[in-house]
């Protein structure tokens, strides 16, 4: 299917769903309503002609200082149709919380648990949302514009320094 | 001279500082601990090209109880420093430590929140190799001014 196709198809299912649609260098992106994403995923996962039985991405975006929220961005595959699309949420930064998908796609889990350990955006329903990159003591979420990017956390490794 | 003149010349005297040392610096056997880029180089080293076994190490052992060189090649994370820690405790002595590459000797250009800003904040370092990554040559220079160092070392006060 092209994009236009995939457009009509969702825009069909979820018109109250959908902020908004648009094509960059060939590639379709969707803005949706952070609340619907669970049941729209499921859709575009279900339907036999859409068939987005992959999903290659997740990951957050930081928007704070620009836009004042963030973002979590998906980009789905059909293995079977080869074809693509990108989907986006908009997150509160002062309660960032999302549905998750890992119903949908096992592959979620920890790509929702790195978006956590990075960002602090939470999914909602996740059978285990846990840190996954940092180091267990971490304090923070060390890809958030407002954390220091030199932002070492020596305690981390106290019994590990050299004594002499 | 002395006793020599009484043994002949089918005895050599020395002295047990230089015979220990001499087997030590022409026997290394490295414990490779590639955490990058840079450990590419380093099994480059002991590929055909550039044959490590010239000098004596090419005997490359992945545990730390069978080494006594480290060889730190790559980007050490927080994360990582722990184990790089474990596995240099677990070397017996007598043991040397290559910080190779400019990450490992101070972090390189990762001044981010995740990478320790040098390896010797971890584990004592001997021979601090520079280069992003550094060529194979130059790994063989390290190692060769490691078995210079060993060389001047005396069992009397071990380093």
């Amino acid at each position: 299917m092209d994009n236009e196709a995939i457009t009509a198809a969702i825009k069909n299912e979820f018109s109250e769903a959908i902020l908004s649609t648009g094509v960059f260098r060939n590639e379709l992106t969707c803005y949706l309503k952070k609340e619907d994403i669970a049941k729209v995923a499921a859709f575009l996962k279900e339907n036999k002609e859409l068939d987005f039985d992959y999903l290659s991405d997740l990951c957050g975006v930081d928007r704070i200082e620009t836009d004042g929220y963030f973002e979590v961005v998906y980009h789905l595959y059909s293995i079977t149709r080869n074809h693509r699309i990108r989907l986006k949420v908009l997150v509160p930064s002062n309660e960032p919380c999302v549905p998750t998908v890992t119903n949908i796609w096992k592959t979620a889990n920890w790509h929702e648990r790195e978006t956590y350990d990075m960002f602090g955006i939470k999914f909602d329903g996740h059978p285990d949302l846990r840190k996954i990159l940092t180091p267990e003591d971490f304090d923070g979420h060390p890809l958030r514009k407002g954390y220091p990017l030199d932002g070492r956390q020596p305690s981390t490794l106290k019994d590990v320094y050299r004594k002499d | 001279m002395g006793l020599e003149s009484h043994l002949g010349d089918n005895i050599l005297t020395t002295t047990l500082s230089t015979m220990l040392n001499w087997a030590r610096k022409s026997s290394l056997w490295p414990m490779p601990f590639g955490l990058a880029c840079c450990a590419i180089e380093m099994m480059a080293v002991v590929a055909p090209r550039y044959d490590l076994a010239r000098f004596g190490a090419e005997v490359f052992r992945f545990s730390p109880r069978q080494s006594d060189l480290m060889i730190v090649a790559g980007t050490l994370t927080y994360k990582m420093a722990s184990v790089a820690k474990k596995i240099y405790d677990q070397m017996p002595e007598p043991k040397w430590v290559i910080a190779m590459g400019a990450c490992a000797i101070s972090g390189g250009v990762f001044n981010t929140y995740s990478v320790v800003q040098g390896l010797d904040q971890v584990v004592p370092v001997d021979v601090y190799l520079p280069g992003c990554p550094p060529r194979p040559e130059a790994l063989i220079h390290a190692i060769m001014e490691i078995q210079k160092k060993i060389e001047k070392e005396s069992l009397k006060t071990g380093k």
